[in-house]
């Protein structure tokens, strides 16, 4: 690809990133405050946002460090809040295929926000479609971790009432939620993943429901197989 | 409170774990190779169901017990609804969702 190409993909990437860019900032900027609260110089949660890259285990890994020194433990807990990544892998297996060495980056980047513009994003065939998706991947982690930097330094200077900004992650969600609404012809999958998180909400509790919604899904989309066709459930 | 080799080794822990989430299908299912067609179909038919529980998962800590609890979230949502399926702008749809609440969440409730 030519300097020309990666600028044209990346000015295609950009405004997909965008609201990244208001939720990264502003709730890595809260992860940022958020270390120096606990007392930690600015290079933790720095150095967290860049290696971990997982927003809601970095705030538990700055609680964790406050604790007891329980390292199978600290494991065992990434797992299980992280593991939601295992659908996005499997969701991504034939998207990354052919991407050469970003491909690595393409799986370690792979954090909620990244995930759905990836997934659903159609890229124009002028576009290389891993470029734009390492593009995606990078714009997003360098809001992440500038806001975690900015934060951790300067959280006394914040004075901007922001109460409320961090709606804008939901916001996302709901939107590409209804987007794929509005272009699969069958609700299915949809319904299903709606239902079975609200009702193991209830059941479990916050800390606890993602992996039974998870296995209920799991098993709900196994069942009905025979009954879905692949054009019945997206749409490009 | 621990050394910093102990934090060191927890902050370790927490990567691997991250790490382990994102690589393993991919480890599993190698890309030489064609994905058997079960994992094919959960590929396709797992997206809708996971932005479904994002959605949930981003809201799991709404109050359901008292009106100013949920209300923010109902309305924002609401507007974001109205305004997606008038316009279908993403942004517009985000940035106007997201500006509401902060009104709500700052002025109103």
């Amino acid at each position: 690809m030519s300097l020309n190409d990666h600028l044209s993909t990346l000015k295609y990437a950009f405004p997909k990133t965008l609201p990244i860019l208001a939720g990264f900032t502003f709730l890595g900027i809260a992860y940022g405050v958020y270390m120096h609260s606990l007392g930690f110089p600015p290079i933790y949660a720095i150095l967290m946002s860049v290696l971990i890259f997982a927003g809601s285990m970095e705030f538990v890994a700055g609680s964790l460090l406050l604790g007891a020194f329980n390292p199978f433990s600290a494991f065992l807990l990434t797992l299980m809040i992280n593991a939601r990544h295992l659908f996005y892998g499997i969701s991504m297996l034939d998207k990354f295929k052919g991407t050469g060495k970003k491909k690595m980056y393409l799986i370690y980047g792979m954090c909620d926000e990244s995930f759905v513009i990836n997934n659903t994003a159609r890229t124009p065939s002028d576009i290389n479609s891993g470029w734009f998706m390492f593009y995606v991947t990078l714009l997003n982690q360098i809001y992440w971790v500038s806001g975690a930097t900015v934060g951790s330094l300067f959280s006394s200077l914040i004075t901007f009432n922001t109460d409320g900004l961090e709606f804008v992650m939901t916001a996302l969600f709901v939107v590409i939620f209804l987007d794929q609404w509005m272009k699969e012809r069958n609700h299915i999958s949809s319904l299903i993943g709606i239902a079975a998180s609200v009702l193991c909400l209830i059941l479990f509790g916050t800390e606890n429901f993602i992996i039974p919604a998870m296995l209920i899904i799991l098993i709900f989309l196994s069942l009905i197989k025979k009954f879905i066709t692949k054009n019945e459930v997206i749409s490009s | 409170m621990m050394s910093i080799t102990q934090q060191i080794i927890m902050i370790a822990c927490v990567v691997a774990g991250t790490l382990l989430t994102r690589f393993l299908p991919f480890m599993i299912f190698k890309a030489d190779k064609p994905t058997p067609k079960y994992i094919k179909y959960l590929g396709y038919v797992l997206p809708p169901a996971v932005f479904g529980l994002l959605v949930v998962y981003s809201l799991k800590d709404v109050q359901v017990t008292s009106l100013e609890g949920f209300l923010p979230e109902l309305l924002a949502i609401g507007l974001i609804i109205g305004l997606h399926y008038w316009k279908r702008s993403m942004l517009l749809s985000i940035a106007g969702g997201t500006i509401f609440y902060m009104v709500l969440v700052q002025v109103v409730f």
